[in-house]
C-alpha cells in the first residue's frame, strides 16, 4: 500500500501540552514506580508508557541492603520528573513530614499528597488532606492532591492552592476503572486547576474512558506493574490515553438507540 | 593512648552504638551512604545537606535516613 495521501499530523500536534504548576508535559500519563517484579522491567515499562512524570515514595533506607531499592539508581532524575508521594500516611502531620523530607531531596517542589483514611479501601481522609494541602501550599509546595471523586472536596483543594486535583477512578490497586464518570466530569467542569484521575484504572479501556471524560491526565501504577506483561501494557496505556484524549477533543457523535445507515439510501437499484 | 568512646543513637528505628565525635557526613560514609542520595532527619528536624559536615551526632540522637523508593 502506498502512503496515505494528505496529512501526517501527529497526535502531539493535535493537543496542547499539559501544564501542571508551570511545568509542561507532553504525555498525559503519569506512572508509579512501585510493585514491579524487578527494576529492569520497571524501567522498560516506564519508557514504554511515554510518561514524563513518575511517582516515587519516601521510605527509610534499609541499612542492611541499600543498593537495589534506591529508585534513583535505576531512574535518572534527568530523564524523568520525579513526583514524590506521601503514600502510607494516615495523618496530615505525617503527610507534611514526608513531603518536607521529599523536598529536601532537592529535585522539585512538587508533592503527590495522599492521606489515607481507611486501610481496607485506602480511601482518602479528605479533611486531613485539606489540612495538609493548605499547610504545604503555604510552604511553597506544588501540591497534587489525591482525593475522592467528590466535587466539594475538589473545589476546596483548589482553593487551598493545589496545582492539580486528583480524584480517584476507583480504589487504589482495585483495577475497577471509572466507577463514577459523572462525578469526574463534574469535577473537571468546575475546576480551573488540572484534574488528573489517580488510581483505579485496570486496563487500556479504563484509561481511554477516563480521558474521554475530558480530564487532563491519568495516573496509574498497579495496572502496569501487575499486568502479566508490564511493558506491553504500558504501550497499550500510552495509546489508550492518547486515544481517549483525542476522542474527547474531537467530540463524539451523539449516541442513539436506533440505527442510522452510513451509506446513501438513495440510488439503490430496482 | 586513645580509647574509642561510643555513644548510643537511634537510627531508622534501631538502637546503634557508634563512635562519638562523628559528623553526619562521616556517619553516612561509615554506612556507605552517598550524602547526595539520602535525606537526614535529626531529632525530627530535616538537615540541610550543606550542614552534614558541621553537625555532629550526639548521644541519644534520633536519626532518620530516608530516600526515594518505588511507589505509586
Amino acid at each position: 500500500m502506498t502512503e496515505a495521501a494528505g496529512t501526517t499530523v501527529t497526535a502531539d500536534e493535535l493537543d496542547v501540552p499539559l501544564d501542571i504548576g508551570g511545568v509542561e508535559f507532553t504525555s498525559r500519563l503519569i506512572v508509579g514506580t512501585g510493585k514491579y517484579e524487578n527494576n529492569e522491567i520497571m524501567v522498560d515499562a516506564i519508557r514504554a508508557s511515554g510518561a514524563e512524570m513518575v511517582t516515587v515514595a519516601v521510605r527509610r533506607v534499609d541499612l542492611d541492603r541499600t543498593k537495589e531499592e534506591a529508585i534513583l539508581h535505576h531512574l535518572s532524575p534527568d530523564d524523568f520528573f520525579l513526583l514524590a508521594n506521601t503514600a502510607g500516611c494516615y495523618t496530615a502531620e505525617d503527610a507534611i513530614r514526608y513531603a518536607r523530607l521529599a523536598r529536601a531531596a532537592g529535585f522539585n517542589e512538587f508533592v503527590k499528597l495522599e492521606v489515607i483514611g481507611d486501610e481496607r479501601t485506602l480511601l482518602p481522609d479528605v479533611q486531613a488532606t485539606l489540612v495538609a494541602a493548605k499547610t504545604l501550599a503555604d510552604e511553597g509546595f506544588k501540591v497534587m492532591a489525591y482525593t475522592n471523586d467528590d466535587l466539594i472536596t475538589a473545589l476546596r483543594l483548589e482553593d487551598a492552592g493545589c496545582v492539580a486535583v486528583m480524584p480517584l477512578a476507583s480504589p487504589i490497586g482495585s483495577g475497577l476503572g471509572v466507577v463514577n464518570p459523572y462525578s469526574i466530569r463534574e469535577i473537571k467542569g468546575r475546576l480551573e486547576a488540572p484534574v488528573i484521575v489517580d488510581a483505579g484504572v485496570g486496563t487500556a479501556s479504563d484509561a481511554c474512558v477516563t480521558m474521554e471524560q475530558g480530564v487532563d491526565g491519568v495516573l496509574m501504577n498497579t495496572a502496569l506493574a501487575a499486568a502479566d506483561d508490564p511493558v506491553r501494557m504500558s504501550h497499550a496505556m500510552r495509546h489508550a490515553v492518547v486515544a481517549g484524549r483525542l476522542a474527547f477533543l474531537a467530540g463524539r457523535m451523539p449516541s442513539r438507540e436506533v440505527a442510522v445507515p452510513s451509506s446513501p439510501t438513495r440510488g439503490m437499484l430496482d | 593512648m586513645s580509647t574509642t568512646v561510643t555513644i548510643q543513637v537511634r537510627v531508622n528505628g534501631k538502637e546503634r552504638d557508634i563512635e562519638s565525635g562523628q559528623t553526619i557526613h562521616a556517619f553516612l560514609e561509615s554506612l556507605e551512604l552517598h550524602p547526595g542520595m539520602v535525606v537526614v532527619e535529626l531529632n525530627k528536624e530535616i538537615l540541610a545537606r550543606d550542614t552534614y559536615g558541621e553537625n555532629k551526632v550526639q548521644q541519644g540522637d534520633t536519626i532518620e535516613l530516608v530516600h526515594f523508593v518505588g511507589g505509586g
